[in-house]
Formats: C-alpha cells, structure tokens, sequence
C-alpha cells in the first residue's frame, strides 16, 4: 500500500496525520474542559490519525515505485474501497436486523440509552447509505474514470484521502449516534465538525476526478462519468446548504440550524430527497452503465437514451423533494411543484430501467447462467419498480394514505435493497476478480447463494412492509358511527407486531446473503494468483453493434 | 431581504417554465442530433473493448 506512494507523497501524508492528530487532541481537550461528549470524537480522530501514521512510517523507507506504474492503473484504493464496503455493509445491515427487531421486541434495547431505537436506527441507515454505498461508489468511480478516460489517475495520494478520510467521517457519524451526538437532521445527522470534515474530503473528490478527467485520452467522456460526477458535484452542494449550522460552542458538539420552521423543513427534504436522487440513484447508475454492459459483453442498448435520462433526472429530482411535506404548513403550490415533478420522474427513471433491460435483450442466456449479471438484471427491475411506487406515493392523496406508515419504509427497501444493493453486489463481483487478476470468484455457487438470498430477502421485507404499511394508513383513518376513531393508535401497534417480525426475517436473509458475499470475496483475494493473466478484462469481440 | 409569496409564485410560472422547456429542448437536440450518432455509438462500444492499461 505505502510501496505505492512516492517519496513526496509519503512525506505529505505523514504531515497530514501528524495535523489530524493535533486537531484530535485539541478537540479532545476542548471539550474535556466542557465535558462534552465531543472529547470521544477528539480520541477517535487522534486515534485514527496515530494508527494510519504508524502504516505510513512502517512502509516510509520501502523503494519508491518506478516509472512503470504510469503504464498501468491506480487500483489499490479501489481494492481498499470495496473491502470497506463490504464490512459497513455486514455491519450496517446487522444494525438494521437489530433496529428491525427492537420495533417487534422493544425490550431488547436492554435499559441502556446507546442501545435506543432512536440512536441505532441512523446508526443503521449512516451504516448502509455512507458506509456500504459510499465506499462502493468511491472504489468504483476509481475504477471507472480510469478506464472510460484510459487515463491514470493524476497522484497516488489524494485518493486515499478522499477513501480514507471519508471512512473517518462515517465512523465519527457513528460513534456520535451512540453517544447520542446529532443534529436530528434525517441522513444528514452528524454534526458541525463532522461536516466540515466532510465538505474538505468532497471537495478534495471532486477536484480528483475533475483531474482525471482532465488527463483522458479518450475524448469522449462516457456517460457513467457524468452520473458520477453529478453525484459528486450535488452531493457537495445539498451537503453544505442543509448542515448550514452555528455551533453553540468550538468546544462542543451542539449546533443549531441556520434555519427554522418550515423553511428548515423543506430545506432537509429538498437534501433528503436529492440524497435519494445523486447519493442513492446517479452513483449508482454510474456504476449500471459501465459494469452492466461490460459484463454483459454488449454495448448499451441506447446511448442516447442515457443521455436523455441523465438530463432528466438531474432536472427533475432537484424540484421533487417538497413531497415529503404534503398535507403541512409547507405552501400548497410548493407540495404541487413537489407531487408534479416526482410524477414526470417516472420518464427518466423509466428510461435507464429499460436501457438496462433491453441491453440485455439477446443475452438472456447469460442472465440466466450468470448470477453476477442478474444480480445487475434485478437491480433494474426493481429501480423500475420502486421508482414507479416512488411517482405513485407523491400524489397527495396517494401520499395521505401512505405518509408516516410502513409503506414508506417498504418503498425505501425495494429501492435501498432491490436496486442500491443489488447493482453494488453486481458490480463488486464482476470488478474483484478484475482487480485482483483471478480467473472468477472463489465460488461462483456461493454468488448464486447470495442472489436468492438477497432477492428473497428483499420480498420479504417489502412483502411484508406494504401489507402493514396499508394496514396501518387505513386503520389510523377508520372512523365509526359516531364520528370519532376506531382504533387507538395502540391497536395499530400490535397489529403491526407480526409484519415486524416477517421483516426482521428479510432482513436477515438480506443480511445472511452479505455475509456469504464477504466471505466469497475475502476467499477470493486469499486464493492464490494465476501465473497467466486471465482473460476478464480482454475484448469481447462478437455483436458490437449496439441493439438501437 | 423580502420576497413577496406572489413575486416568487410569478417568477416560478415564467421563467422556470421557460428555463425548463429549454434545458429539455437542448438536452434533446444534443442526444438526437443525427451527426452526434456515430460518436454515441462509438462511445458505447469503446468500454467493452477495454484492454486495461491506460494510453501513454
């Protein structure tokens, strides 16, 4: 990992760690003297700083890599990123079977305050979006750039500080949520430090991929490139506006929002909703138009519908978010704006889904034979599907039925599971043996294990989430001969109780599959290289014209 | 500085409506110009042939 780096790099990451330290024993002085629980945080960046100091200086008087380097790609943080990814993954889906669980059993909470749904549910949603999507979109953009650009990437340094700086801030966000640190902003929780840590991490990916680009060969900037960097760019900006905050104090970890009432409202789900949009489906759809169609062996079936689609989503999605507040003190015609924009999404999103599915068009074969392929043949599917509920849901009235209730949470599944996941553990399983030059996975039955466990999984949870989420929006609205409601909202509850369980179930399928997948990977890395290279990254020569 | 609910309302129903059909009227024109073809399909092609170094 250090043999990588040149002799400056390695200087400037020692002075970079060194700096890191310092910032964490102030922060953990400062807070000390308040007793703000910011002085844990102080400890883990030290910590974290100290820890990545010691690998650099182990490895600072290896030799230098030679020129040669400059002839290949730069893959190491790729192959650190997708190992990350996996372990926020475990770790993240595990918090979720325990937050799905608490809601069945809510004395497994144990009488302890870290261990309170409110606390570990962004613990499990920071663990699976920041942690397990996060990583997987900075291995793969790394990858990707590189090869549509047939550039290498400008330095060796700055994409470990993006990888790994990163890493820091989804471990600060974290440990903070145990803690009980937190702006109760929905997917964006971590405080003022925290995202200051984040803005100059960001900045730093951008700049690195702009660079990148900047390098190619190739002329062309092939579209998954622009699904990353749209991902990168409004990442960037819904990051800033929505933690615009003021500390109460250096020394401590409260903050309040540069905003108030409904205009925080709206300004938090204008983030939300884009986070969905440029977090959860740009990156990710990066990640389709390349890995798919390289898997697939055949070109995207239209290029200029992914374009169409590209401009769509970016324009829409922007506008969408105010659905999240109908039927409150938001204005009528903003909620309208909302509900009509999240209506023409279905065109865009609809688009990329039968892009993907008719490139597939003629190698069903290989979709069949191929658990990797269908793994990314899924995620289309349900990126079909749940963005179809997704338009369905911001109808006001739809949404009158379904807001606050399980339904929600099953839409978010199918999109978070089906297509999120689903493409990321597509595309990890075509890129490792990639990586790390193996002829395939260590076990091609095992990947098949983890398509019907995830899949199962997956309609389980959703299965399950919709019955109570109807269930539940329809007894909260029964009324009986004299005006007032049927059921209490206990009676809710325990109505919910067998559904909870069902889902906690999916979730462990789900769970279960990323294990397996972990373990396939690992194994895989572990096996022996073959003397000869294998022939994964070489051209596939037949049916090169696309299908259009 | 304030801005009238009905300054706003107005600014949204004309120039973002303009604003928007233009962005998809040149979107468009760019994805369907017929001389942009070959280049789109040269561009979906070239991933697969990927022979992964990169060019010196």
């Amino acid at each position: 990992m250090i043999s990588g780096l040149t002799l400056s790099e390695r200087q400037a990451a020692i002075a970079i760690l060194i700096l890191g330290t310092m910032i964490g024993i102030v922060m953990a002085a400062a807070a000390a003297m308040r007793a703000d629980a910011m002085e844990i945080h102080g400890y883990i960046v030290a910590l974290y700083s100290l820890g990545l100091l010691a690998v650099v200086l182990r490895g600072y008087f290896a030799p230098e890599p030679d020129d040669t380097r400059l002839a290949s790609y730069y893959d190491d943080p790729s192959k650190a990123g997708i190992i990350l990814s996996m372990a926020w993954a475990v770790f993240g889906m595990f918090m979720g079977v325990w937050v799905a669980l608490l809601l069945a059993f809510p004395d497994m909470t144990f009488d302890t305050a870290w261990a309170s749904f409110g606390r570990m549910r962004p613990v499990h949603t920071t663990g699976v979006i920041f942690g397990f999507g996060g990583n997987a979109l900075i291995a793969t953009s790394y990858h990707v750039m590189q090869r549509t650009s047939r550039a290498r990437m400008p330095g060796q340094f700055s994409p470990w500080f993006v990888l790994l700086g990163y890493n820091l801030f989804c471990i600060l966000a974290v440990s903070g949520y145990f803690m009980g640190i937190t702006q109760s902003k929905e997917y964006a929780e971590p405080e003022w430090y925290a995202d200051i840590w984040l803005v100059v991490v960001w900045v730093t990916y951008l700049v690195l991929y702009l660079r990148t680009l900047a390098r190619r060969k190739e002329p062309h900037i092939y579209v998954a490139n622009w699904y990353y960097l749209a991902f990168i760019l409004v990442v960037a900006i819904l990051h800033i506006v929505n933690n615009l905050a003021v500390p109460v104090s250096f020394a401590g970890a409260k903050s309040y929002s540069a905003f108030s009432g409904v205009q925080d409202a709206m300004t938090q789900w204008w983030y939300g909703h884009n986070a969905v949009a440029f977090f959860l489906t740009a990156g990710f759809l990066g990640m389709m138009y390349y890995y798919l169609p390289k898997r697939a062996g055949r070109p995207i079936y239209s290029y200029r519908m992914s374009i169409i689609g590209f401009w769509g989503i970016t324009f829409f999605y922007m506008w969408a978010g105010s659905h999240h507040l109908h039927y409150t003190a938001l204005p009528q015609w903003v909620q309208t704006l909302g509900m009509t924009f999240s209506l023409m999404l279905l065109i865009p999103s609809w688009i990329a889904a039968a892009n993907a599915l008719l490139t597939l068009n003629g190698a069903w074969d290989k979709v069949r034979d191929d658990a990797t392929l269908r793994f990314m043949m899924m995620a289309a599917v349900f990126y079909g599907l749940s963005t179809f509920e997704g338009s369905f849901m911001a109808i006001r009235p739809v949404n009158s039925l379904s807001h606050y209730t399980d339904w929600t949470i099953g839409h978010v599944h199918s999109g978070a599971l089906g297509w999120v996941a689903m493409i990321t553990f597509g595309s990890i399983y075509a890129l490792v043996p990639w990586l790390w030059k193996r002829e395939r996975m260590h076990s091609p039955a095992l990947v098949e294990v983890h398509f019907w466990l995830a899949l199962a999984g997956t309609l389980i949870y959703v299965f399950a989430m919709w019955n109570s989420g109807v269930l539940q929006g329809l007894m909260w609205r029964t009324y009986n001969d004299s005006g007032t409601l049927t059921y209490s909202f206990l009676d809710t509850v325990v109505a919910m109780h067998p559904y909870y369980i069902a889902r906690a179930i999916g979730g462990l399928f789900f769970l279960t599959g990323a294990v397996v997948g972990s373990y396939n990977i690992w194994m895989t890395i572990r096996q022996p290289a073959p003397t000869v290279a294998p022939p994964g990254d070489e051209p596939v020569l037949a049916h090169l014209e696309p299908a259009e | 500085m304030d801005i009238a609910h009905s300054t706003l309302v107005g600014f949204s129903k004309s120039f973002g409506l303009v604003y928007l059909l233009a962005m998809a009227a040149v979107a468009l024109a760019y994805a369907l110009w017929p001389r942009n073809r070959d280049r789109f399909d040269k561009a979906a092609r070239d991933i697969i042939e990927d022979e992964d170094k990169p060019w010196l």
